[in-house]
């Protein structure tokens, strides 16, 4: 092929996409730029001024007001509702399938979803104030299974957390390989709800997972990382005898919790603990729940496993946690339900909670 | 190729030469979005909108730039950049001046950007020497040609939800069906012009 031939391809090709992407540039600078914006938040108690333009959810992480989100934007989980009394705008087709016609009525939006373009009331409920953005140090990552890491983060000298054993916190990556943004994802807390100045979440790899990824292969130790938190409805309600765990895989994390916290604050419920896993080798922290058993006899420890190996000696409960659930849940009377695990394992346990007795307002579930 | 009057262009674009039902381009976006008539009206007009839009300035680029520069081997490419960067302006625009249109057709447009009747009808506007009259003309019956096909599925299928049909056929093996007797029924049509 002729040299110029080459030179014309690539030298026109060059043009005409550093011509169009200078108009895009140009046009996202015009019309994107909405100047700033005055936010009104429950009525009157804060002003902010912010730059329009971007998403309400990032603009209020920006002026470190966090709503909680699992999905990060996405218009996947629901969770950033923000009731918005003026300046929305009409309610988007993406926001739909999660707002029922009461909070139609109440004026709830999807944060992620619409746009800062000019003045806006909103209400923010109290509690989300005291959520903080946390810059921690990795003090520790422990493998607890072939995919599932411990990570241990202290806060910074002088800071403490206080949450509810069973919430969650949000966990931010950094750029790395072919990721060029920074993306959050949402992970229970283990450690106990009396430490204040460590957390401790248990995060297991997910192939192709942007932030489990993360985790698994490019963070190291002493390396520092923003959380924010705590957040989450889930946890514990104990106006019961007796509480029912129920979790699989990394979904032991907030049970965990709840645990030491029953423990630590010296209430009288009955627990017993159900941990799912499908191999032996999926099972972890099993000497430590096997020795608050013997400490406790207010705690039952029993965790089954799907398809143990003949060489592997398991004399525990074989089978799904569900066979288990079915045969040694009697009914649902003085019980309360705690479920952390994977959609497909809680609603099937969640139906089997139900036919024995369970009803809504006793079984609390956090879904990954 | 003979000066065809941009009319007959505008009208062949929609009956004898429809974009879906004859020539069967756009069929993605036209069997998911046509559950329901509302939303493929909305798809409709924004086909209708980004198709005319893309062509004429399709058509500015491939006179001026494209000919002269002798880079016909490269106008795939470049149509396709032309599509995506427009449709990202557009939307920015709709979003910044026409929040309530946005609110309703917003979602479709990334949907448009990979829709094959968009880069279909560029490059039969290139293949048939089309000038800009025609091309204007040509780009407006297809995108209403395009519309009028989504809405009568959309309506029929909106019919047929209450009807008892045979397990199996429903759902995407039924809208193939209809667009197959649809389309057997616009080749009543053919005769009245001619332009392809």
């Amino acid at each position: 092929m002729d040299f110029s031939v080459i030179l014309r391809t690539v030298g026109s090709l060059a043009l005409i996409s550093g011509a169009l992407s200078i108009i895009i540039s140009v046009a996202e600078k015009v019309l994107n730029n909405y100047g700033t914006c005055e936010l009104d938040i429950n009525q009157g108690q804060k002003k902010l001024s912010v730059q329009g333009g971007s998403s309400l959810l990032s603009t209020l992480a920006a002026e470190k007001i966090f709503i909680p989100s699992a999905c990060g934007g996405k218009a996947t989980c629901g969770l950033c509702k923000v009731q918005v009394l003026e300046g929305a705008g009409p309610l988007l087709p993406t926001e739909e399938p999660y707002i029922s016609q009461q909070e139609r009525e109440e004026h709830m939006r999807l944060s992620c979803q619409i746009k800062v373009k000019g003045n806006m009331r909103l209400m923010i409920p109290e509690e989300l104030f005291n959520i903080r953005e946390y810059i921690c140090r990795v003090e520790s990552i422990t493998d607890m299974t072939y995919d599932i890491k411990l990570l241990r983060m202290k806060l910074p000298e002088g800071e403490t957390v206080t949450f509810k054993a069973g919430q969650f916190m949000q966990f931010y990556t950094k750029p790395y390989g072919k990721v060029k943004e920074e993306v959050f994802r949402a992970y229970s807390i283990s450690s106990k709800a009396s430490e204040h100045d460590h957390i401790e979440l248990l995060i297991r790899l997910v192939p192709g997972g942007i932030c489990t990824t993360y985790v698994h292969t490019v963070l190291q130790e002493a390396d520092q990382v923003r959380l924010s938190g705590p957040y989450g409805d889930f946890y514990l309600r104990g106006d019961c005898e007796e509480l029912i765990m129920i979790a699989g895989g990394s979904g032991l994390a907030p049970i965990r919790s709840l645990v030491y916290d029953v423990i630590e604050k010296g209430l009288p419920h009955k627990m017993r603990f159900f941990f799912g896993a499908n191999t032996v080798r999926d099972l972890y922290y099993m000497e430590e729940f096997a020795q608050i058993e013997r400490d406790y006899p207010q705690f039952k420890f029993i965790p089954c496993v799907a398809r143990p190996e003949p060489q592997d000696n398991w004399t525990g409960e074989t089978g799904f946690v569900t066979v288990a659930l079915e045969n040694q849940v009697d009914s649902g009377d003085g019980k309360e339900a705690y479920l952390c695990g994977s959609p497909g394992m809680l609603d099937a346990c969640i139906k089997i909670l139900k036919d024995k007795g369970f009803t809504d307002q006793t079984i609390f579930y956090d879904k990954f | 190729m003979p000066q065809i009057s941009p009319f007959i262009i505008f009208f062949a674009s929609i009956i004898t030469s429809n974009m879906i039902l004859s020539n069967f381009l756009g069929m993605c976006s036209y069997l998911s979005v046509s559950s329901e008539y509302k939303t493929a009206t909305g798809l409709g007009m924004a086909v209708t909108l980004v198709l005319v839009l893309t062509t004429v300035i399709n058509w500015a680029v491939y006179e001026y730039v494209i000919v002269p520069l002798e880079i016909e081997y490269l106008q795939y490419i470049i149509f396709i950049m032309v599509i995506a960067a427009l449709v990202q302006i557009l939307e920015m625009g709709m979003d910044r001046y026409m929040p309530d249109l946005h609110a309703k057709l917003g979602i479709f447009l990334p949907l448009i950007t990979v829709n094959c009747a968009i880069l279909g009808v560029t490059l039969f506007m290139v293949i048939r020497h089309y000038g800009f009259f025609q091309s204007l003309m040509f780009s407006l019956g297809s995108g209403l040609g395009w519309w009028l096909a989504i809405n009568m599925l959309a309506a029929i299928r909106e019919k047929l939800k209450n009807a008892k049909l045979p397990p199996g056929i429903s759902g995407a093996a039924l809208s193939f069906i209809i667009t197959g007797i649809m389309a057997m029924a616009f080749i009543g049509f053919s005769g009245i012009f001619t332009i392809q």
